[in-house]
This record gives C-alpha cells, structure tokens and sequence, in this order.
C-alpha cells in the first residue's frame, strides 16, 4: 500500500564506515535527510567519547559567532542571507575557520576595549564640564546678594577667600562668620545618579548633624554610562562644610554612594580656564572617538557578509562531530560502526551518498550498510509534501501512529475542511477566507523566505493549504445553507408565491404559506435552501434548526462507521483475526444498528411524509425521529397516533425495532468477554503443550518472530499480560466504545449548533451596524455608510472569521481526534527524527533568534 | 508625500476593494429591488398597495444610489491609499 495510508516500511541497518571516510560519508548523510542513528554508547557520558575535542572546539567557534552576531546587531548592520547552504568543509578547514573566528574576535574585543576607555575619559570629561558649568550658577546666583551684604559687612570680608564664603553662604554664612572667630569653608563639587540623590542629601545630613550645606542641579541630556552603554541620568553636587573632620567625613559618604568627586578650583579665573581646557580635550577625544567607531564598523561590515554562511558551516561542522560521537569504535580503531533507522524505499539513495562520501574522502575501501534484525519498534515516518504537512501535523499533535498504522491525515485532506465548513457556512466569510489562503499559496516563495519570527503569521502560513480549502468548502455550504453575509441569494427563482388577495396582506402582519396549497410550487429549490426563508422571520430558525440537526447527525455517524471501518484495515493489516472477531464486528454491528437505524429513519421521514401527500402520509402524521428512537431504545410502544395517522412508518417496524436493539445489546458482551476468553483458552491450550525453550533465548525468539511476521507484533502486546488486565482493559475499551457512540453521536451536534450560532452572529452584525444607514432616508446617509462599512468590515473580519473561525476550527479538531480517531488510531509510535542539516540549522537559527 | 504608515496604507487598500465590489453589488441589487433586501430600507407608512409600492420603490432606488454613492467616495480612498501604499513601498526599498 501507498506510503500516504501508512507510514513508510523502516529498517535497522548497520553501517561500517572506514575512519578517514567517516567524516565525509555523514556529511553526505546530513545533506540527504533519511537516517536516523541510533546511540550505541548511551552509558559513555558526553566528555568521555571519542570527537568531544573537535565538538568543543566548535563550541567554541559558535560562541565566537555569536559574540560577532551581537556585536553586528548592537550596531544594526544588516547581514547578508543568501538562503544557500554551503556544504559541510573538510575537517582541515576547521583549522582555517578557527584562526579567522580568532582573529576576528581579539580585534574587535581590542576595538571595544579601547572604545571603552575612551568612553570612561569622554564620561569623565563631560561630568566634569557639566559641573564646572553648574557650579558656575551657584557661585553667581550668590552675587545679587553679595552686592548687598558687602556694603554692610565690608569690614569683614577681608580676603578674598572670605568674599567668596559670603557669597556662598549669603547672609547666614556671613553671620556664621561674624559669630565665629576664624571660620574657613570648603567645598567638594561631584556628580551622583539622580535616583541617588535624595538618599545621599538624608545621609549627609544625619552624618554631618545638618553641618553641611549641598546644592544640587540636574544635569538635562542623559550620559551614556561605558560599562553597559545606557543612558543613565545625574545630578551635579556640591558640598560645603567646616573643618577637615567633616571634609573626610563627607568624601566617605561621597564614595560610599558612588558619586564621583572632581577638583573643581576656587577662583573663577581658575574655573574658566580648566573649563577652556576641558572643552578641547572633549573635541579631542570626540576625533578619536569617531575613528575607534569607523575602525569597529568596517571590521563588522566585512564579518557580517559571511556570518550566515560561517554559522552554516560551523554548524554543520558540530552536528557531524555529534554523530561521530553515536557510533562504536571497531577494535581494530580502523572502522567505525553505526547503527540506523532508514526508511526501506531509500536504501538505494543512501548508498549512493554513500559511495560519494568515500570517493570525496579519496578511501577506497567502500562502506558497508547492512540490514539487520530487530524486536524494536520501528520510527514512523510519514513522507509529507507542503501540501500534506499541515494535515500531517495535525494528526501528530494527537499522537504520532504506531508503526505501520493506518494515518487519518488523508482522510482529514477532506473531512477536516468538510466539517468545518458545516459549521462556518457562509459564502462571504468563505471566499475572504479562500482569498487569504489563496494569496498565500501563490506568494508562498516570497513569503517564505521573509521567515518571519511572529509565531501567529508562521501557524498561519503554515497551514496556507488548510485555510484555502476550508475557505473554498465554506463557500460551497454557504451557497447550500444560502447564506451571504446572512443575506441569500435567489439565484434559481424562490419556488414560493404568495396567493392571498390584497385585503388579507393589508390586513395581517403576519401570514403563513401552506406548502401543501398552490403557495409551493411542488418542486423544491434546485440547489440548497429556497431564498424566501431568508425573509420568513418566524420560523426560518425553527425550520433550519431540523434540517442542520438531522445533517449533523447523519455526518456524524457515517464519519464514525468510516472510522470504524479503518480499524478493519488496521486489523488485517497486522493479521488480528481475533479482534476483528471481537471487536471490529460488534462494534460495527453496534452502530449500525443503532445510530445508522436512525439515520434511515431520518430519510424515511423525509421520502414519505409531504405536506402534500393525504392522511397518513401528510406532514401532519410525520412522527419526531428521537421520540421514536428514544422508544426503541426503551421497548415503548408509541404514544396513540392521532386521527387518520398511523403509529409507525412502516409495517412490522416495531418487531424490528426490537430485534435490532436486541442485537446491539447483545454486541455489548460479545465485546466484553470474546477477546479475554479467546486468549485464556489459547493459554491453556499452550499450557498442555510442552514447554518450548522460546522464552528464554532471544536468537530463537527472532527467528519466532520472523516467521510469523506482523502477528507477532500485534499478539505480542498480549502474551506478557495478566489475564485479570485482559479483562480489565477489555471492559474499559468496551464501555468506552458503547458510551462513546451514544455520547460522540451526540457530540456532531455541535455542527448544527456552531453553524446556527455563525448563522445568527452574521446576522445581529448586519442588523445592528451595515443596517443602520441602510434603514435612514435621503442622500445623506451615504457618508455614514462609507464609514459604517468600514467597521462592519472590521467586526466582520476580526469575530466572525478570526474568532468564530477558530472556534469552529478548534471544534473540527476535536471531533477528528475524539469522535473519529479513537475508532481505529492508537496513536502511540515515535516520529522519525533524521539525521538532517536543513532541521538542525532550522532550529539553530530559531534558538539564535529567540535568545 | 506620506501620510500612514505601510500596514495602514495596505488596511485602507484592501478595505476600499472590499467596499467597492460590495457597495456596487448592494448598489445593484436594490436596484433591481431584491426582495431579500426588503427588510434593509427606511420604514414608512401606507395606507394601500398603491402607496406602499410606490414608497418601497422610491427606498429601494434611494438605497442604490446611496450605496454607489458610498461605492465611489471608497474609490477615492482606494486611490489615496494606494498612492500611500506606493509611496511607502518605494521609500523602504530605496
């Protein structure tokens, strides 16, 4: 069978590869994408094994890189992506490799270095500006005072070191002066973080018992701190105080909170002139600066060209040695021996690459891969092209199948978009959606090799094929439930007419047709829902409510017969003759009986009774479906038929009603103890046998096995068992299958459900925005409708495709891996996971972006 | 010279394309008086057929044009947001 039914036929294969063709055969190994290797030193711990050098030293390189790629991006280079991958080099390079990353690191940590000291001395220097030029402001906001006091206490400003006090101090100080005997202030002038500050003004306060005077301005532009490049905010201080006990105190304090102390001269002469010379300096440094930074950016420039392409390789480079690492070691040191998963089918494809690997190598020994036999459950692989991958994933979400196990995703190809356009119905919400996924597939190129890193855009893009098709099936219910943007179509001419006389329209607000009177015109709509339901504000729910319910249903069980029916295939498959005995026919029998009994009666319903037809078989007589199934299901008679009517629909139904209930009943053992009992009698029948020495050699075992082949797989879960757990897990399967088809038939009723709640959204949408200018008269409403429009457009996109459509995603994914997949799929294997470059860069490159 | 940004420009586009080929059709169908549009016009009073008809007939064309109306001021946002479209998509390559 087709490996799309199933996955692909897997085979363990021992490799022999000749040390010196090693490298070079899995290199050709991980461009290909097919093998997956197994670890045959799982107990040697990762720093023991043999290439744990040449990994580290690619470490190494990586980390180097990665030092670069930050240093690139702080400066906002833009890296050249080719897309291409260049092959994995020749272990020599590595050397070369090595030796550029070196060279390329020490140069550009040089450059940063010296780019940090100069930024310190450039900190520093503007610190130092800033506070010349703010303590500027304090000396001379003192002068207005100054003039004023020195006339009254000229006497005692008699040197110029004074003069200067008073101006500082202003009249307090003066007066300190005049009470003191010889008073000598000084100061210190710094620079401190400016969420600092209020603690340090309390500390100096509190230490100094309120003996020094700060002032304090904020510096406005932000300083870049050289450390770690932020911008960081400061204030200038200056301190005044008394005496050299307090001069040290204060310059403790000082550094106990960080602040920075700068000498900052006394006389104004002084300051201007240090200021003069600071100022240059700054220019100065601001040339060097700006050299340092070209100098960084052309060394950057020219690495940012091949640092895709170095990570590439490097990684490559790594995954090989990693792999390496897997295998075992002749004992001869000559050859190297791996053991893989490859899928059969690939067998020729693999030697190949093979071969090219020794000949790259220049080894003339070839390599050997030699199938070998196994107990171990195989990997499953399913082959995928973009088409079937996002289905593929779905189902895998659940659980990856067991091996050689039938896979749902071809089914759900159809089924998925099927079910959810059940729910989404609607030929405008369809055709946006079909037009999303449309644009997609056809810009699928350009779109793919934006790689986006927004995790929304990728899901979506992801499933482009999914989102066209449950588009284009929704388009087609839409046009069966007749519904566009809750308005309908009449494209075929409605089959209704109204037959009263003007006096009786004028008169009620209310009429109804008689689809028995000439108001039908006896032949229905010819394709989906007549369009006069649309304005039947009455009943139009009511009358799509039975006819959504009964298609849910009927969906629903024939979705869960064609699960059940996999299950068969799966079965022969792996030559289960008893569970096809004991499982698959009761269960089948189960729900035909039951729940496809009742999808006849449906269309028994729907064939005989007409509004048209006379007495017993006029929609008057028609019986309720689930009163009748509920009835059968409990040996009730029916309720006394009215006039003219008949109790059942077709003679001797009652009789068969009860047979078929007998018979799902009697499924429910038959399903309980058949497979428990099969097995203890196949047990006891062994018993009398003579022991055979199978249990105890594994050799013998495999040759067992071999003979019967898939059997063996399938029993084999069996045979290790307790009989009490046979018996337990049969009865869990069992209630699970009977409670599971009651409850999972009733389950599909969320189809009619979310498509009446889709259905009536759309509507209160149109009646409650687009309706509104719509139902003003004049030209004015014109512009309110342009503007209404947008937002109806907006709301229309955002609840009901957005929203309702995953919802109505969500609700077809359930029923997929509940209601269909639990007839048949296990889902308990494990995913292929081959040795592949494309993978392992994929995941380089996200891990690098996510860190 | 650009006013919105690119996604901006990009939103006004497609919804002016929306608008234009729905707002025309709306157009049309009340035109030819869809009666699954009936409960989509100004209400009224009436008093016979006569005047019923005559009232629905006058809403239905008020309605059409009212709608090609709204149809034609979403061309000129079409063209403003394409030209802003265009406009940023040329200064991102450049």
């Amino acid at each position: 069978m087709g490996s799309l039914f199933r996955s692909e036929e897997m085979t363990l294969c021992q490799l022999f590869l000749q040390s010196e063709a090693a490298y070079a055969c899995v290199s050709e190994l991980g461009e290909l994408g097919l093998v997956q290797f197994r670890d045959l030193n799982p107990d040697v711990n990762a720093f023991q094994r043999k290439f744990v050098n040449e990994v580290r030293r690619c470490d190494e390189m990586e980390r180097k890189l990665r030092y670069l790629e930050k240093e690139i991006k702080k400066d906002g280079i833009p890296m050249l992506d080719t897309g291409e991958s260049p092959e994995a080099p020749q272990p020599r390079e590595m050397i070369d490799l090595e030796a550029t990353f070196e060279k390329l690191e020490n140069e550009l940590r040089e450059v940063n270095q010296n780019a940090e000291a100069l930024k310190r001395n450039f900190l520093e220097l503007t610190e130092l500006k800033h506070i010349l030029r703010k303590t500027q402001v304090f000396f001379d906001e003192a002068a207005p005072t100054l003039t004023l006091t020195r006339s009254r206490y000229q006497q005692m400003a008699d040197s110029q070191k004074d003069e200067e006090q008073v101006q500082l101090l202003g009249e307090e100080g003066i007066r300190a002066t005049q009470q003191g005997q010889n008073l000598k202030l000084g100061f210190v002038a710094g620079v401190i973080l400016r969420e600092r500050l209020p603690a340090f003004e309390r500390m100096l306060w509190r230490a100094c018992r309120g003996n020094v005077f700060l002032r304090q301005a904020m510096i406005e532009s932000p300083l870049e701190d050289p450390s770690n490049g932020d911008q960081v905010f400061k204030s200038v201080f200056i301190i005044f105080f008394q005496g050299d006990q307090l001069k040290t105190r204060v310059k403790k304090i000082c550094e106990g909170f960080r602040a920075t102390l700068y000498p900052c001269p006394e006389a104004p002469a002084d300051r201007r002139e240090m200021a003069m010379g600071v100022m240059t300096r700054i220019e100065d440094l601001n040339t060097v600066l700006g050299q340092t930074q070209d100098h960084r950016h052309r060394v950057l420039v020219a690495a940012a060209k091949n640092l895709k392409n170095w990570f590439v390789k490097v990684r490559k480079i790594k995954a090989i040695y990693h792999t390496l690492n897997l295998f075992n070691l002749d004992v001869t040191q000559k050859c190297l021996i791996a053991e893989c998963w490859v899928p059969v089918l690939d067998t020729e494809t693999i030697q190949l690459a093979l071969r090219r690997g020794t000949e790259r190598s220049g080894s003339s020994v070839p390599p050997i891969l030699n199938r070998m036999q196994t107990f171990e459950n195989p990997p499953t692989y399913n082959r995928t092209n973009k088409f079937t991958k996002a289905f593929q994933a779905l189902i895998d979400a659940y659980g990856v199948a067991n091996y050689r196990e039938m896979n749902p995703s071809p089914y759900t190809i159809i089924t998925f978009p099927f079910l959810f356009a059940v729910m989404f119905g609607d030929l405008g919400h369809g055709s946006i959606m079909m037009l999303f996924g449309l644009w997609m597939i056809l810009k699928e190129k350009p779109l793919a090799a934006k790689k986006s890193d927004n995790e929304i855009w990728n899901i979506f893009f992801g499933g482009r094929y999914i989102i066209f098709l449950m588009g284009a099936f929704s388009m087609y219910t839409g046009l069966i439930y007749n519904d566009i943007f809750s308005k309908s179509l009449n494209i075929f001419g409605s089959q209704w007419r109204i037959v009263y006389n003007t006096s009786t329209v004028m008169d009620n607000k209310v009429l109804q047709l008689d689809p028995g009177s000439d108001a039908y015109l006896q032949y229905p709509y010819p394709f989906g829902m007549d369009p006069i339901w649309q304005v039947a504000s009455a009943n139009k729910i009511i009358f799509q409510n039975a006819y959504k319910m009964k298609i849910s249903i009927i969906f629903g069980v024939v979705h869960m017969i064609f699960g059940v029916s996999l299950s068969l295939l799966n079965h022969r498959y792996f030559r289960n003759r008893v569970s096809i005995l004991f499982e698959f026919i009761p269960q089948m029998i189960f729900l035909i009986f039951l729940f496809f009994y009742m999808v006849l009666l449906m269309f028994i319903k729907w064939f005989k009774y007409s509004a048209s037809n006379v007495a017993p078989n006029s929609s008057a007589c028609a019986p309720s479906i689930l009163i009748t199934f509920i009835n059968m299901v409990l040996f009730k008679a029916p309720n006394e038929p009215t006039k003219n009517c008949e109790a059942y629909m077709y003679a001797g139904e009652g009789f068969f009603e009860k047979l078929l209930v007998i018979i799902a009943v009697l499924c429910i053992p038959w399903m309980l103890l058949g497979k428990p009992i099969h097995i203890m009698r196949e047990r006891k029948h062994q018993n009398l046998k003579p022991i055979e020495p199978v249990e105890n050699g594994d050799a013998e075992v495999g040759l067992n096995a071999q003979e019967h082949g898939g059997e063996a797989a399938a029993a084999h879960g069996h045979d290790n068992e307790e009989l009490s757990e046979v018996f337990i897990h049969q009865a869990i399967h069992t209630i699970e299958y009977v409670l599971g088809s009651v409850s999972h038939t009733a389950s599909y009723l969320r189809l009619w459900a979310l498509s009446l709640a889709h259905a009536q959204l759309a509507e209160v949408l149109w009646n409650m925005v687009l309706a509104i200018p719509l139902k003003k008269s004049g030209f004015s409403p014109a512009i309110l409708l342009y503007l209404v429009f947008g937002a109806w457009a907006a709301l229309t996109i955002g609840i009901l495709v957005l929203m309702e459509g995953l919802s109505a995603f969500l609700h077809t994914l359930r029923l997929h891996w509940v209601e269909f997949q639990s007839k048949f799929y296990v889902g308990a294997g494990y995913a292929f996971q081959p040795f592949s470059f494309e993978a392992i860069l994929e995941a380089g490159g996200q891990a690098a972006t996510e860190e | 010279m650009k006013i919105c940004g690119p996604k901006l420009s990009l939103c006004g586009l497609i919804v002016s394309v929306w608008g234009i080929v729905q707002l025309v059709l709306m157009g049309v169908f009340y035109y030819i008086h869809s009666v699954a549009l009936i409960e989509d016009l100004p209400e009224f009073e009436y008093e016979n057929p006569e005047q019923f008809y005559t009232n629905v007939n006058n809403a239905y064309n008020q309605n059409a044009f009212n709608c090609w109306i709204a149809a034609c001021i979403y061309v000129f946002t079409l063209i403003l947001s394409g030209q802003q479209f265009y406009a940023n998509s040329r200064s991102s390559t450049a």
